[in-house]
């Protein structure tokens, strides 16, 4: 009896990947929103843009249609002055009759110094990281993980509340199907607040027990108590499948309609990943309250992003040693934003 | 073949359902065991012995469920090289499964894979789908498949779903001489699901399939079988649920058996942790706590078989994202390691499940399956039990490698492999 055999080729090139929330570690989140806050500076001024990663390739490889997430990334990279560019690739490798592997090596061969990769499908950038000699970035792998959202989302919330730690966090709805609750869980767990997930249990993952969290699906009693409240999209296609009796039940179950949002304390968060269906998971007026941070979740998607990158890929161009990737954008205290402002 | 010489082999032990015993054994020019017993010289010169010192001399290896790929898979795997592929596992007889295409759901098409399997190194036995086109609605032909030596029929792959199709199936064909094997997978639970439904599946993001996917087709069948008093064999069984139905089943004296495969007492679903489609199959691989039922039932002797539903597929293929790759893998050179490895049970209860009780179960224990005496046809595995080897990569005498065992570890290897008298096997070589 025994586990997995050994899992990535011995003797690959060891690089930074960001795979899963749970390869960054608790110092690895923290390092993240710290680079975030310095790209957060560099965003606000009137020329948003440094050389800090002048000379390096970031590809963007999105097998399933992400408009949002993959112009954040792209966004991100051109603000660190690195050259985009954008592999559009259908929705499904076997539908093109190329293996995986293929398209990857065909990427490889490009010479790129990152890849940031969306697929409908669990685990592909995990995939893509035993077969590419460049560093991995997961932009949503099927039901599987979304870590750059969960950063975003960590420091939005760090942002707002000062602080993550021993805070509440209600995620409500469709827990299931979600990359974003995976992730969001992960880094929250690891950030030592408390989370409860609101759904039906259709709605929920086959089993949470080791995830650290709470489940509920009386939403009105969570709210009472919730610090942020994030509501997942509710895909409308749920309901045919018997998960669902209808859009309109989940919302007076589980929606976050405006009566109940006025019930949340003062301080009290409400986010949203969007894109959102209004009078679903949250209701009409909502996204217009104060309490709401959706646009601001897009907004420091775009300083998060940036941090990722630098993160990755931060050694300073033709010293693209191992060492270096790994040692420069880990140094405590560094300013990136500097290495542009000065 | 009249030139063929005799064959002595030498300084071995014995082992079949009669017991175990120092022996020698001779096989005669004519692929028929001439003797057994101590101390046999080789005779004429012209004479090949075989050395089986520190070896167990047994009744060939039967697997009730090998995907052979012939016709329509060729790239991944034909009829010879996955004879090829069982006789360095020690098999001597394999049932092919019917998911070809076209699917074996014809005499004609059982007529060509029996055409190619003269050519193969190994006995090839052919299962016919029990449904047209395997696709659950019309019966096939099973009188006239019947008639060309077919014994076992199964849509594997998929099980019957429509209980009233599998009833008539198992009433037309109870005066055949046949017996039905069910893929135990009910689809509407099991739909869009890639690996096991659980702890792991949760945490992947991969979407699952629920054990009561096959528990609830085993309890049907169950039920089939008391109400039509025709047998059922259960395929690929795989979790604790299942095996307890059928020893309560047995019990009460229903004519069920089953079979398991080697995946599923060696590894579990946390394996799928790497996204590596190696270890994707169906059905999936399961925690720890069916594993340990399953090894349970194959050392109480509920389960009849270990059948390795080798299930060949190209590199191409299985370099998919996990939720695209086809299920399957490969198994016919790692099935006996594994149990003399991973089972801890007298070589003597191993040898029962892969070689006599399979035997009998695929209706050829005439041929295979022992015992080893004077007078029987010449079909032996010589192994040695305490050999340890190392599975690479390649996948061995397959058009694929998709094992999931790359750099395992095992104990037991195929030393010789004779087939009807004719070592196709020596010293662990394919001799064509």
């Amino acid at each position: 009896m025994s586990g997995p055999p050994a899992g990535p080729a011995a003797g690959a090139v060891t690089r930074r990947h960001l795979l899963a929330v749970g390869d960054l570690g608790t110092d690895g989140i923290g390092q993240i929103l710290r680079l975030a806050d310095s790209f957060a500076e560099v965003n606000a001024r009137p020329i948003p843009k440094v050389p800090a990663l002048r000379g390096r390739t970031v590809a963007s490889l999105f097998f399933e249609d992400s408009t949002r997430t993959r112009l954040s990334f792209e966004t991100a990279a051109k603000r660190l002055s690195a050259d985009t560019m954008a592999f559009s690739a259908g929705s499904s490798s076997l539908s093109k009759g190329e293996s995986l592997r293929d398209t990857a090596q065909t990427v490889t061969a490009m010479g790129v110094d990152c890849v940031v990769v969306r697929h409908r499908s669990a685990g592909v950038a995990v995939q893509l990281s035993r077969w590419l000699d460049a560093a991995v970035v997961n932009a949503g792998d099927g039901r599987h993980e979304h870590p750059t959202q969960a950063l975003l989302d960590c420091y939005t919330i760090s942002r707002r509340l000062g602080s993550i730690e021993g805070r509440h966090v209600a995620i409500v709805g469709d827990i299931a199907h979600s990359r974003v609750a995976r992730s969001l869980v992960a880094a929250l767990r690891m950030l030592d607040a408390a989370v409860t997930l609101v759904a039906p249990a259709t709605l929920l993952p086959p089993a949470v027990d080791g995830w650290g969290v709470g489940v509920s699906s009386r939403i009105d009693d969570v709210l009472a108590r919730a610090d942020v409240v994030y509501l997942l999209r509710l895909q409308r296609e749920r309901q045919e499948r018997a998960l669902l009796p209808s859009l309109r039940e989940f919302h007076e179950r589980f929606g976050l309609s405006a009566e109940r949002a006025r019930r949340l304390a003062d301080h009290a968060i409400v986010m949203h990943p969007g894109p959102m269906n209004r009078g679903v998971e949250i209701g009409a007026e909502v996204p217009e309250m104060a309490c709401t941070t959706i646009a601001e979740q897009v907004a420091n998607g775009v300083s998060v992003r940036m941090a990722v990158l630098f993160w990755l890929l931060g050694a300073q161009p033709g010293t693209a040693s191992t060492a270096d990737v790994a040692a420069a954008p880990a140094a405590e205290g560094a300013s990136p934003a500097g290495v542009g402002g000065g | 073949m009249a030139e063929r010489p005799r064959l002595l082999i030498a300084g071995g032990t014995v082992i079949d359902a009669t017991g175990e015993r120092p022996a020698d054994v001779v096989v005669s020019p004519d692929g028929v065991i001439a003797a057994v017993g101590g101390g046999l010289a080789p005779g004429a010169a012209g004479d090949r012995t075989l050395d089986a010192r520190g070896c167990v001399v047994a009744p060939g290896l039967v697997d009730l469920h090998a995907h052979l790929r012939q016709p329509g898979g060729e790239q991944a795997e034909t009829v010879e090289s996955a004879s090829r592929a069982a006789v360095l596992g020690g098999f001597c007889a394999v049932v092919a499964m019917p998911n070809t295409s076209p699917a074996i759901d014809s005499a004609a098409v059982v007529r060509e894979v029996q055409e190619l399997g003269r050519a193969a190194l190994c006995d090839v036995e052919v299962a016919g789908a029990i449904t047209v086109g395997r696709a659950g609605g019309r019966l096939a032909p099973m009188g006239e498949m019947a008639a060309l030596g077919v014994r076992l029929f199964t849509d594997d792959g998929h099980g019957v779903q429509d209980a009233a199709v599998m009833r008539r199936a198992l009433e037309y064909a109870s005066d055949l001489g046949v017996r039905l094997a069910q893929h135990c997978e009910v689809d509407s639970l099991a739909a869009g699901g890639h690996m096991h439904e659980g702890e792991w599946s949760s945490r992947l993001g991969i979407p699952g399939i629920c054990a009561e996917a096959e528990e609830i087709m085993v309890m049907r069948d169950v039920a089939l079988s008391r109400l039509t008093g025709a047998p059922v064999h259960f395929q690929h069984l795989s979790t604790a649920g299942s095996v307890a139905i059928l020893e309560a089943a047995r019990r009460s004296g229903v004519a069920v058996t089953a079979e398991v495969a080697p995946h599923h007492f060696t590894l579990t679903d946390e394996c799928c942790a790497s996204y590596d489609a190696a270890f994707k199959v169906n059905p999936p691989l399961r925690p720890e706590a069916d594993v340990a039922a399953v090894r349970a039932a194959l050392a109480a002797g509920t389960v009849d078989a270990i059948a390795t539903d080798h299930a060949p597929h190209t590199p191409d293929a299985k370099d998919l994202p996990f939720e695209e790759a086809p299920p399957g893998m490969l198994g016919l050179e790692t099935a006996l390691p594994l149990a003399l490895t991973e089972l801890h049970m007298p070589v003597a209860d191993v040898l029962a499940l892969l070689s006599w009780r399979p035997a009998r179960l695929a209706g050829i224990d005439a041929a295979h399956g022992g015992p080893v005496v004077a007078g029987r046809p010449a079909n032996l595995c010589v192994f040695d039990p305490e050999a340890t080897w190392t599975v690479d990569g390649s996948g061995g005498a397959s058009r694929s490698r998709n094992t999931p065992y790359a750099g395992r570890r095992l104990r037991g290897r195929v030393r010789h492999t004779i087939v009807a008298g004719e070592p196709v096997v020596i010293d662990g070589e394919a001799q064509r």
